[in-house]
């Protein structure tokens, strides 16, 4: 605001206002349904998950194995070469501990997300997911961890066929 | 041949959480300020563009078009533009189109956002940001990529929270001064630091709010800007650059596509040490820690560094290199695209002097403003010089 202008233009709607229905309110609720086409590389990385394991794809010219898989590689801009599995294994590379909902309303009990970057995919190529059955202060970065799957009769094809990820207890 | 093109006006409306005007008035509220200080009228206007984020905040499809009576784009070539957060810098950037290009001598840049009619909260607009098959499934919240960066960041070059916080505290102080601000306040490092968890390391202090608002900027050519004001500011470089929406592919520690933006717009403005030759920065600071980020993105610190420039005094109002002397996003308010081009309007009105109590210490002749937005994916710059 300059100090050449002495009034500034709004009126502001208070929560006591709202309380006190001062000004009228149009409310309606919108509520398309969407049917998306996963598209190439995602159908079959769905159809992976199903069977309890990950997929990437591989571009030979600049030699990443990319996860999330693309049909094209978006650096080479060339379509990417071949079908790659990888572990189901990875490396916490960032967390959060979450207690809003998508709403930002209060989650009952707080979430921890993570970006996991995959074992076997390139370095930095990471996932968004969930980490469980480890206390929010024992996480940190660089933490190695694995998928939980939940039981094949239950998969069906959505990334949260991985339940989340926990603790790596391998060697 | 590209032409010179100045910022002959500046206006906005009060920022705050829920306003009577529709995005219409707004709109128009703060146009006309912006004409009323050019001493122009709507006729002397050849193009006008409008930013404004996403429609799922209105729930009104073809946002631009129903906004364009209230921007005053009626019968002109108007464009409506958008990058998300960055939308807010990248108004004035496709402006400078307009008038760079040799196409028009005037141009109105209008941005606009009210959140407040999305229901129960205007976060719910960005669950659908997210991609709908691998990660709105997981039950998203924009949050979450801002906690998951900020995390990143503080582990990556050793900073702590109590650092990050000194950004909260430096911006809503500076916004008290502010008169259209929404949350100027002065608080301290520990009320940044005991307030509530909300998605850790993100508490509520270290959050901008949503807001309702608009802003809004006349650019001109050299010639007709020569002969309205003395006092032309010069729109003398843009940048923007986008990545792709693999954000959890991305380096989260460092903005690259801020700093390709803002060598863009250096290199476009003769701008070779910006340290040097930025004396007022106004980056995007949804959250304190972003601020550092893009500081940092923007060449005005080395990687890691940020944090000392507020601690250090440097980035203070009466600093060396004052940085959001407005009050930033975190004082004055997020409505997105208008918080944006609030920060160009702040750098146009400290290169003029007329900031009043938030006038700079420091002679000032160059500033950058900067916005930031999408799926932690776009960076807009605009260098300006009095
Ligand atoms: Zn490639």
């Amino acid at each position: 605001m300059s100090q050449k202008i002495t009034s500034y233009p709004g009126h502001e709607i208070t929560p006591e206002d709202l309380k006190a229905s001062k000004y009228l309110e149009i409310i309606q609720k919108v509520e398309p349904k969407y049917s998306w086409a996963a598209g190439v590389a995602i159908s079959r990385f769905l159809n992976e998950l199903k069977e309890g394991r990950l997929i990437g794809r591989k571009c030979d010219q600049c030699e990443r194995i990319l996860v999330p898989p693309r049909m094209y590689c978006e650096r080479c801009y060339r379509p990417t070469d071949s079908w790659v599995y990888v572990k189901d294994t990875g490396t916490v590379n960032t967390y959060s501990i979450s207690h809003v909902g998508t709403d930002a309303r209060r989650l009952k009990s707080p979430l921890l997300v993570a970006v996991v970057e995959i074992d076997e995919a390139s370095p930095g190529m990471g996932i968004l997911h969930t980490l469980s059955e480890v206390e929010p202060s024992r996480v940190t970065i660089g933490m190695k961890v694995q998928a939980v799957w939940k039981p094949a009769e239950e998969r069906q094809g959505a990334i949260t066929d991985i339940r989340y990820f926990k603790p790596f207890e391998g060697v | 041949m590209r032409r010179r093109v100045a910022i002959i006006g500046a206006g906005m409306t009060l920022f705050r959480r829920r306003m009577l005007e529709t995005g219409k008035e707004l709109s128009f509220e703060a146009a006309k300020m912006a004409l009323d200080a050019a001493g122009l009228t709507l006729k002397d206007i050849e193009s006008v563009v409008e930013g404004s984020a996403p429609d799922a905040f209105d729930g009104v499809h073809m946002k631009g078009e129903y906004l364009i009576d209230g921007s005053g784009g009626i019968g002109k070539p108007y464009q409506r533009v958008y990058v998300g957060g960055g939308t807010g810098v990248f108004t004035p950037v496709a402006g400078w189109w307009n008038v760079a290009s040799g196409l028009y001598d005037t141009c109105l840049c209008v941005a606009e956002e009210k959140m407040s009619p999305l229901h129960p909260h205007p976060q719910y607009a960005f669950w659908s940001i997210f991609d709908q098959i691998l990660e709105r499934p997981l039950g998203t919240t924009l949050l979450w990529i801002f906690s998951l960066e900020m995390r990143r960041y503080m582990h990556k070059y050793g900073i702590k929270e109590e650092e990050i916080a000194e950004v909260a505290v430096k911006n809503k102080g500076n916004a008290v001064d502010h008169p259209c601000a929404q949350l100027g306040a002065k608080i301290t490092v520990d009320d940044v630091m005991r307030s509530e968890p909300i998605c850790s390391p993100v508490k509520r202090l270290d959050v901008s709010p949503p807001s309702d608002g608009a802003a809004a900027v006349i650019l001109a050519s050299e010639k007709v800007a020569k002969k309205l004001t003395d006092q032309p500011v010069w729109l003398d470089g843009v940048g923007w650059t986008l990545d792709s929406t693999h954000w959890t592919n991305r380096d989260l520690a460092y903005p690259e596509y801020v700093e390709k933006a803002a060598k863009m717009a250096y290199k476009m403005a003769g701008i070779k040490n910006p340290r040097k030759e930025i004396d007022i920065a106004e980056p995007y600071d949804p959250f304190d820690y972003k601020e550092l980020h893009h500081l940092e993105g923007l060449q005005l610190a080395g990687k890691g560094e940020a944090p000392k420039l507020a601690i250090e005094g440097v980035s203070q109002r009466d600093g060396d290199m004052p940085v959001c002397p407005s009050g930033g996003l975190l004082g004055v308010g997020n409505p997105i695209a208008a918080a944006g081009m609030m920060k160009v309007c702040e750098c146009f009105w400290q290169l003029r002097g007329e900031a009043g109590k938030r006038q700079v210490k420091k002679d000032a002749h160059t500033a950058v403003a900067q916005a930031w937005g999408d799926l932690m994916q776009v960076g807009t710059v605009t260098v300006m010089r009095s």
